[in-house]
């Protein structure tokens, strides 16, 4: 399956200020693999989501995602392939009701009514969040907004999930639930957080960045084991893993 | 700090809208359009007008009584904005000092009853506005306005409105908080700090604004808000806009008031 891919080939990108973020990023992400992607705050893990659904278009080098080298007129058909769920859950959920919201995305790709109550039904079930449907974002408590925000995604059925530090603000126990939920996709999933316990029980690899670059790619546990390259990264073992 | 108080008064007005009585499950247009030829018929009266407005209470009381809102919120939500209204009135006593003759010959200036008449029509088209957000929620009217014809892009604004002004409030309640425990007795509560925090304020719906883009173009936004039909418009709903609106343009057009006084005269006398 060459559909779920995602490859980034030297990827170079500088913000209007100067601040170049990415300097040369290159790996390739197969179907249905699980990738977790960490390093210090400001490394440019969010600039490198950025890219993957076309938010953000690199300046040298180049993204495939799935067959579709990403460019100014990819980037629609590319979003209907990648979904992306966003670190603050109020920045996703705009709509005035959960039923709107997660209606949003499949109602823009088209789908009849009948469909997208179908769909969305189904899909908050799927987070547990059926009783939630006609209630209005802004009365729901932290861990109910960031499942609703999946939700909203995964009801775009997307090849591709990518989630920008989906676990912060979550009570342990909405956490856990969301780990066991992550764990339940076959989609192929990237994952930027500092939670590296969670990174190590969803993802099999895990990508370290550090200042733009690239440091250190490979299976989770090994990575996630590596007390030195993981302090040099401003990262400490996992809690799972200190215990030993 | 009122603030707070105020944010989850907001909050209150949301939650009547989920109740469920013979108000609420009119159709939103059915009551938006009931609402707007009501709000027109009040502010069609003549500035000196005052007895023929009495009867149209009737209108929010029905409304209050069936929907099960309380008086009590209503009221106070009419105080609140009512300044606004006295400042629009209040110099009409001063500046038209002409007299006039109310039963049993007292004299007052056409200036207070013209007052009079600003705030009675006040208080009738803000309690039918507060009434009709709540037994039909706000995202109900912004549909309805839509289904009505309105243009997309001011539809779509009111959405966002309603969605963001609870989001923007608690990120301004968070800095005053922020502000307040790091100030102490009048010192950093001045108008200079005010300032930079409405700037702050200002940047961050910015920032916002640019993610909340990016997350509806993630999600296939293409400029147009999709929507769907959950309304339907049954023959309660035709039967309720036709009675209020005939029951308006009686009152409008022929004196209710005087008839029904004559009719009493007749009878007492």
């Amino acid at each position: 399956m060459s559909h779920h891919l995602v490859v980034f080939d030297s990827v170079f990108f500088c913000y209007p200020d100067g601040t170049e973020a990415i300097k040369g990023v290159s790996f390739r992400i197969t179907h249905g693999e699980s990738v977790g992607i960490v390093g210090a705050n400001g490394a440019g893990k969010s600039t490198l989501l950025m890219h993957m659904n076309g938010y953000l278009i690199p300046m040298k080098g180049s993204v495939i995602i799935g067959d579709l080298y990403l460019d100014k007129k990819t980037r629609q058909e590319i979003r209907k392939k990648v979904g992306v769920v966003f670190q603050n859950p109020d920045d996703q959920l705009f709509m005035p009701t959960v039923f709107d919201d997660v209606a949003f995305g499949p109602l823009n790709l088209g789908m009849s009514e009948e469909k997208v109550r179908e769909r969305v039904d189904e899909v908050l079930k799927t987070v547990g969040c059926l009783s939630l449907k006609d209630k209005p974002p802004h009365h729901l408590s932290a861990g109910q907004k960031s499942a609703v925000a999946i939700a909203s995604v995964i009801a775009m059925r997307p090849d591709i999930l990518v989630m920008d530090e989906p676990a912060s603000n979550l009570d342990p126990r909405s956490r856990r639930q969301l780990i066991n939920l992550l764990r339940e996709f076959e989609h192929t999933k990237v994952i930027a957080s500092h939670d590296l316990d969670m990174i190590l029980d969803v993802c099999k690899r895990c990508i370290v960045i550090k200042e733009g670059r690239v440091v250190a790619d490979g299976p989770a546990d090994r990575i996630l084991s590596d007390r030195v390259q993981l302090e040099e990264n401003n990262l400490e073992l996992p809690l799972s893993l200190q215990r030993l | 700090m009122t603030f707070d108080k105020e944010y989850f008064n907001i909050g209150y007005l949301d939650r009547l809208s989920y109740r469920d009585t013979v108000i609420h499950r009119l159709d939103s247009r059915a009551k938006v359009i009931a609402t707007t030829i009501f709000i027109i018929t009040v502010i069609s009266y003549p500035k000196y007008e005052v007895i023929s407005l009495v009867p149209f209470f009737i209108f929010p009381v029905l409304l209050i009584t069936l929907s099960d809102t309380p008086f009590k919120f209503v009221l106070k939500k009419i105080l609140v904005v009512s300044p606004f209204a006295v400042f629009i009135g209040i110099f009409n006593p001063l500046f038209d000092t002409r007299t006039v003759t109310l039963a049993h010959n007292a004299l007052i200036s056409a200036g207070w009853i013209s007052l009079l008449s600003i705030m009675m029509k006040f208080a009738l088209t803000i309690s039918a506005a507060i009434l009709l957000v709540a037994t039909t929620s706000f995202p109900g009217v912004c549909n309805a306005l839509q289904r009505l014809g309105i243009p997309a892009p001011f539809t779509s604004q009111l959405f966002f409105l309603y969605r963001y002004i609870f989001v923007l409030m608690e990120e301004a309640m968070r800095i005053v908080r922020a502000r307040d425990l790091r100030s102490f007795g009048n010192r950093g509560t001045g108008i200079k700090v005010f300032a930079r925090l409405i700037g702050i304020l200002l940047v961050r719906t910015f920032e916002r604004a640019e993610r909340i883009y990016e997350a509806m173009l993630s999600r296939g936004f293409g400029g147009n808000m999709p929507s769907m039909r959950q309304f339907r418009f049954t023959i309660s709903d035709a039967v309720f806009v036709f009675l209020t609106m005939a029951f308006f343009f009686a009152l409008r057009f022929y004196n209710i008031t005087e008839m029904i006084g004559r009719l009493i005269q007749g009878i007492t006398v």
